[in-house]
This record gives structure tokens, C-alpha cells and sequence, in this order.
């Protein structure tokens, strides 16, 4: 089990514990010490189960079975089904640039803020292992080719934050339903506008400042989801290699903000477009306009 | 190209995030998933015995790894087995096990008792659930019924995970209830087999026949404890080790098969029921292997067998799965299969030598060695069906086990190969 902390605030009440490698919180505006800490219990343990099922770093996780038996047929099960038929969505909508299979280039880039740039002989040696397309996703039945490798980095984090707030807004009637935000290392959702009114106010941090939050966002509802991050890059010869990998050519992708914040109903939703617009790279700030959606970005 | 790329993508997105998230509103925490196994299984032995059965099997999965097992098998046996008696050069005749009625059997033969035939229906469920962190119950019984049996049991296993999961100790303790009403009642050990025609009336030949009996039924007390250890010793191999006692404790003589007793010429002088212990304690090692191997799999075990009643048996059981294009695979499987001699196995006895304690001519716990030679087809039809069909080529060889056959025995065939193919079909939905 999860360990949680419980600390008082001023305007909410606040559990915390730690998650998919990221800090996360529920802050709930009711002054409500003993539910706070049911609530967070229950969400650390719906977080703890979405981990240990889709963690690539448990070697027991059906993620990590199905990337051990790549090469023949496989029975996955419902849940996973589900959310591969929804990376299979996001790489036919962003054109195959959201690829849930080309986590293995972590194998030659590693952003540490040195001048490791990889290789394109080492690029081309990974480059057929890489590729949505050669996957066959049937309804419950996975042909993952062999050498390929799946990774739910991307959509964990964002789904285990929808399936918390799903299992705590199951606790409540839509009348008895108090304002509690779900922050779990930045990707946010919040299950109902405060009873005072006033907004929940969310820091944005800033790339360029590290820990500084640069604007208080003001959330009522819906979810806020970031990407990119200040701490990952590589610096070679005055160019600065974003850790945003295009897939479909092994590289870091060039001009991309630093930055990227989607305000949307869901935090997949909110991720995956904050993800799709950092792959866009330049074309960062078009594709969000595009999207009709509130977002932020840091340059 | 640019216009293309600054589609708007948002509404899709939000459909598909609905979608994955609206489908089960619980979080996947709450699954009511059951899945369904079936399988209709045919084996003929070359002039023996034709069995056919029908096994389905379901699988619910309650959520939070809390499972309900059912199975329900049927199985209907027809033909002939052998019932222990030797052959002779001539024809022989044999009195129904029931008492009622004979048959003959041709000079030369194999006796079989062409009267075998039953249906049996067994039905089991078990419970599975976490007990505590890393530690799983399970729980279950069963109960088999056939014409003139009837099994019940009960088993639990306790499983326990260590070593970030890639130990798995377990402890398995079953045990079952078995009761028998052969037509006829029980024979008494060694009573002889009386034939009719020996006998001047029915009712002279009944109450002999009533005299060989000593009671109607009978039963089987059988505890078994398993110790078992699962070992994940890489992501492509994970071994099993189990170790397992079986004491049994009450009737285990087969109460339709005889032992012949033979002259110095190996003439039959009269056949004789036959007559086991009446307690048994089994052993048996187990090692199993399970890999993965460039995109196959492998699966390779071995089980040795002892018991007090000085039976010994190896097993040696490979199967090597294989892909066949991107929807089938192969499964060819080898068994091989070596026995010795239980020590009051017998295939005839001596006229002119003391009757012993215990005796039994049934081939089955004679030396022998047997394989089996096999390959399964599967495929996937739909998503989460699957198809598959295996046959199978099953071989028993009998051996002689020292003894020497007095006069004409000699010249006949006293440990006959059996010969079966088995086909089965399973569909799982």
C-alpha cells in the first residue's frame, strides 16, 4: 500500500503520495480531514493498480509480458484493449506521430543535458523496430512484431488521473458532490466548480525557471494536462535537442516549445493534445489554435 | 501539407478518450469477465476400448483477482478391456462380472470383457482469491458419478509470492471420498470366477456365486499434499518443482479383472478374482520447464513416481509450440512413459505354488512403457475464440517382467500392445 500524507491548507484540505514517479495530490475544499484521507487512499490504490499493470519497469506488468512475448498472437484484456485501441487512435489522428512503440529510442538518447547526440547509423538500427502500423491490434487479441517494444509512458499517467476521478465521483451523488482537484505530477482534473466561487488556482511551471511557477491558471472544471519538461535536453555545438523524439524519423524534433498546456474535459484528452502539438514543433502554436481548446505555451 | 497538419483532431480525440473511459465506469476494478473453454475429446484403442467426452469449462473473473472456476465433464466409455485372464489355445468362457451371463472368447486371444461400457459426469468448482499481500486461497470440490461410482472431494491450495514476485511457494492439500456398487457385489480376493455350465440349476449356480461375494459395496479414502515452487529465472523461462504424497486408504482392487491360474503346461485350472492391498502411499517429483524461444514456446517436463506398492514410473512430456503464418501455430508433443512392475503383479499364477498375499494380472500396473505422439493445430477465429485440433497416437507396450511361461503360454502373445488415436477439438469463447 501506498503511504499518504494528510496536510491542512487554507482554502481545501490535501493528501498526498507519491505515483508513477511524480508527486501527486487531492486537494478537497470541503474542511474534511477524515474524507480527505478515504479519498486519497482510494486513489492511491486505483493509482498503484494502473502503475503496477502498465509500468515498464515492473517486469510482472502485462505491459511488460506483452512486450516479453512480442512476436506471437496475445490475449490481452479488456482494459488494456481499450486503452491500446486508444494510442491506435492517437497515432491515426496525429498522423503516426504519437506512437506508443517508439519508447525504445530511450535506448539511444538519453537527455541528461550532455552532448550525446545518437548516431543515424544508431537510429537506423532501431528505426524498423518502431511503428504502430506494424502492430495488428484485433479486439482483444495483440500481434506485437518481434523486437517491438510498447511503452504507456505517454498515456498512464493522464488515464490513471480520468480513472481516479471516475472512482471517486462514484463515491458521491451529484448533489453531495464536493470541488476536489486530482494532481498527479501535473497532469490535473478537477471534479466540480467550488462552492465559494472562487477557481482553483494552478501553477504552470516554467521551463526556464525551474521550480517557479509562472502563471496560476484558474481551473473550475475539466482537466489540464502539460508536456514537455526543462530538465530533459541534450546541448551539442549551441543546438539544444528537445527530448520530444519523432518517431518516424528517430530525431529530436526541432523548434518545438519547451511547453505545452491543454485545457480539456478529460486529461487524456488534455495530454494527448499537448503531446500531438509538441510533435508538431513549430507548428506547435497552428495545430493548437486548430484545436478550439485553452492552452498555454512556454517558448 | 502544412493545412493537413493543423487538423482540427480534438473532437476524435475526445471521442476515443470517452470511449476508453466510458466503457466501465468502475475504474476496471470491478470485472464481470467469464470465459469459457470447450472440448470434445475421441480415443479408440484398436479393438478395445472407445471413449468419447465432452468437457466445459468456465473461468469468472469477479475483479480484484477474485476468480469462480466450474467444470462439468462427461464421459462415455464403450468396448472391450482386458480383464487379466491369459490366453489359451482354445476357447475359453468367462461369467459376467455381474454374474449374469457369459461370453466367449476365441483361441489365441487376449480375454476382454466386451461388456465394458459407462458414462460418467464430473462436476467441479473452486474459488480463488487474495488472502493477504502476495498470498492467494484457493478452494473448491468435486463430485464424479458413475454407474456404479461415485467420487467426492474437496481441495484447498494456499499459494505464497515472494522475491518481487518471481517465487511462488504453494501447498496443496485434497482429499476425496470414493464409493463403489459393482453389479453383482464385491467379490471376495482370489474367489474364483464360477461358470454356469458347471452347475447343475440356476439356483445351485446363484448361491455359489452368492458365496464368492461378501458385500455390496465398498470405498476409497485418498489424501493428497502437494509442495510446489515456481520460479521466474528469466522473462523467456519460468520453472516448476512440486513434490507430491497421495495416501490411499481402503478398497483398490479392480473388482472386474481375474487372474488366471495355470498348470506346469500353462493350461488354465480356474481364473480367480484378483486381490490389491488395501492402502497405498504414492510419492512423485515433478520438474517442469517453461520457455520462450525466438517467438516459440517450450514446454518440457519430467515427473518420477514411487510408491509402497513398488511401482516406479517415469515421465518424460515435451511440447514445442510453434507460429504457422500470423493467425495458427503447431504444437507437436512427445511423451514417453516407463513403468515397472507393481510387487504383487502377477500375470498368471502357479497351480502347484502357495497363493500369495496379494495378486493382480492387470497390465496396467505391470511393466511397461508407453508414448504418446502428437501435434495440436490452434487459431484464433474471432477475437478471444480460439480454435484448435490435436490427434494424437497413443501406444502402451507391455513387457514381460522376468517371468517364464510354462508350456503353452509360451507360444502365446501374454503382453499385447495397445494401440489408440485420440482426437480432440476445444473451441474457448
Amino acid at each position: 500500500m501506498t503511504p499518504i500524507e494528510l496536510q491542512q491548507g487554507t482554502h481545501c484540505v490535501i493528501g498526498q503520495f507519491r505515483a508513477m514517479a511524480s508527486p501527486c495530490e487531492l486537494l478537497l475544499e470541503w474542511q474534511d480531514m477524515a474524507l480527505c484521507r478515504q479519498l486519497t487512499l482510494l486513489a492511491a490504490a486505483e493509482a498503484e493498480r494502473i502503475e503496477q499493470k502498465y509500468s515498464r519497469y515492473r517486469p510482472d506488468s502485462v505491459l511488460s509480458l506483452l512486450n516479453a512475448n512480442a512476436g506471437q498472437w496475445q490475449r490481452i484484456d479488456n482494459e488494456t484493449a481499450q486503452l491500446l485501441h486508444f494510442a491506435d487512435s492517437c497515432y491515426q489522428l496525429s498522423e503516426g506521430l504519437f506512437d506508443i512503440s517508439s519508447g525504445i529510442l530511450r535506448r539511444i538518447w538519453q537527455f541528461d543535458g550532455s552532448d550525446r547526440i545518437a548516431t543515424q547509423a544508431q537510429v537506423d538500427a532501431l528505426l524498423p523496430y518502431i511503428g504502430w502500423h506494424k502492430v495488428i491490434l484485433k479486439q482483444q487479441q495483440l500481434l506485437l512484431p518481434h523486437g517491438m517494444e510498447l511503452d504507456l509512458g505517454g498515456i498512464a499517467k493522464e488515464y490513471a488521473v480520468d480513472k481516479v476521478m471516475q472512482l471517486l465521483l462514484g463515491q458521491f451523488s451529484t448533489e453531495q458532490l464536493p470541488s476536489f482537484v486530482l494532481n498527479f505530477g501535473g497532469d490535473m482534473c478537477c471534479s466540480a466548480p467550488r462552492h465559494d466561487g472562487s477557481l482553483w488556482r494552478i501553477g504552470i511551471e516554467n521551463p526556464a525557471l525551474a521550480d517557479q511557477a509562472i502563471s496560476a491558471v484558474g481551473l473550475n472544471s475539466g482537466a489540464l494536462a502539460t508536456s514537455g519538461d526543462s530538465r530533459r535536453f541534450l546541448l551539442k555545438q549551441g543546438v539544444r535537442y528537445s527530448h520530444i523524439l519523432n518517431p518516424k524519423t528517430g530525431w529530436p524534433v526541432s523548434d518545438a516549445p519547451r511547453s505545452v498546456t491543454v485545457a480539456a474535459p478529460n486529461c487524456l484528452l488534455a495530454g494527448m493534445l499537448a503531446t500531438t502539438a509538441l510533435l508538431q514543433g513549430a507548428n506547435a502554436q497552428a495545430f493548437l489554435q486548430a484545436q478550439g481548446l485553452k492552452y498555454w505555451l512556454v517558448n | 501539407m502544412q493545412l493537413k497538419r493543423i487538423a482540427n483532431i480534438s473532437t476524435a480525440l475526445a471521442a476515443a478518450s470517452c470511449s476508453l473511459l466510458g466503457h466501465h465506469a468502475q475504474a476496471g476494478t470491478v470485472l464481470d469477465d467469464w470465459q469459457f473453454n470447450s472440448a470434445i475429446l475421441l480415443y479408440n484403442e484398436s479393438d478395445h476400448v472407445s471413449a468419447g467426452e465432452g468437457i466445459l469449462t468456465a473461468r469468472g473473473d469477479f475483479g480484484d483477482d477474485h476468480f469462480l472456476n466450474l467444470g462439468l465433464v462427461l464421459d462415455a466409455l464403450t468396448g472391450a478391456s482386458a480383464t487379466g485372464a491369459v490366453a489359451q489355445p482354445n476357447v475359453q468362457s468367462f461369467t459376467r462380472p455381474s454374474g449374469r451371463g457369459s461370453y466367449d472368447v476365441a483361441a489365441g486371444d487376449t480375454p476382454l470383457d466386451d461388456t465394458f461400457h459407462d458414462t460418467r459426469v464430473q462436476l467441479d468448482a473452486s474459488w480463488e482469491q487474495p488472502l493477504a499481500q502476495n498470498w492467494r486461497i484457493t478452494a473448491g470440490g468435486h463430485i464424479s458419478k458413475e454407474y456404479d461410482y461415485l467420487s467426492l472431494g474437496v481441495n484447498s491450495s494456499l499459494a505464497y509470492d515472494f522475491n518481487q514476485k518471481n517465487t511462488t511457494a504453494s501447498l496443496g492439500l485434497a482429499y476425496s471420498h470414493d464409493s463403489i456398487e459393482p453389479e453383482g457385489g464385491i467379490a471376495i480376493g482370489f474367489a474364483p470366477m464360477l461358470l454356469r455350465r458347471n452347475f447343475a440349476s440356476d439356483d445351485a449356480y446363484q448361491s455359489a456365486f452368492n458365496a464368492t461375494r461378501n458385500r455390496a459395496d465398498d470405498t476409497k479414502d485418498t489424501l493428497d499434499v502437494l509442495l510446489g515452487l515456481t520460479q521466474v529465472i528469466n522473462r523467456d523461462w519460468l520453472m516448476q518443482f512440486n513434490y507430491s504424497l497421495s495416501v490411499a486408504d481402503g478398497y483398490m482392487t479392480d473388482p472386474f479383472k481375474l487372474v488366471s491360474v495355470v498348470d506346469s503346461n500353462g493350461v488354465v485350472q480356474q481364473n480367480l478374482y484378483e486381490n490389491r492391498p488395501d492402502s497405498r502411499t504414492k510419492h512423485s517429483l515433478y520438474w517442469q520447464n517453461k520457455l520462450h524461444v525466438n517467438g516459440t514456446f517450450l514446454d518440457a517436463s519430467y515427473r518420477y513416481m514411487w510408491d509402497d506398492w513398488e511401482l516406479k514410473s517415469h515421465t518424460a512430456d515435451v511440447k514445442w509450440r510453434l507460429p504457422l503464418g500470423e493467425q495458427w501455430y503447431v504444437e507437436p508433443q512427445l511423451r514417453y512413459y516407463q513403468q515397472t512392475a507393481a510387487e504383487f503383479y502377477l500375470p498368471f499364477l502357479r497351480q502347484n505354488a502357495a497363493l500369495p498375499e496379494y495378486a493382480s494380472a492387470d497390465y496396467r500396473i505391470g511393466k511397461m512403457s508407453a508414448y504418446t505422439l502428437g501435434a495440436k493445430f490452434g487459431t484464433t477465429l474471432a477475437p478471444g475464440n480460439e480454435l484448435s485440433f490435436r490427434i494424437a497416437l497413443y501406444q502402451q507396450k507391455p513387457e514381460n517382467d522376468g517371468v517364464t511361461a510354462p508350456g503353452v503360454l509360451a507360444e502365446l502373445e501374454l503382453y499385447e500392445k495397445v494401440t489408440a488415436v485420440m482426437a480432440q477439438v476445444s473451441y474457448s469463447f
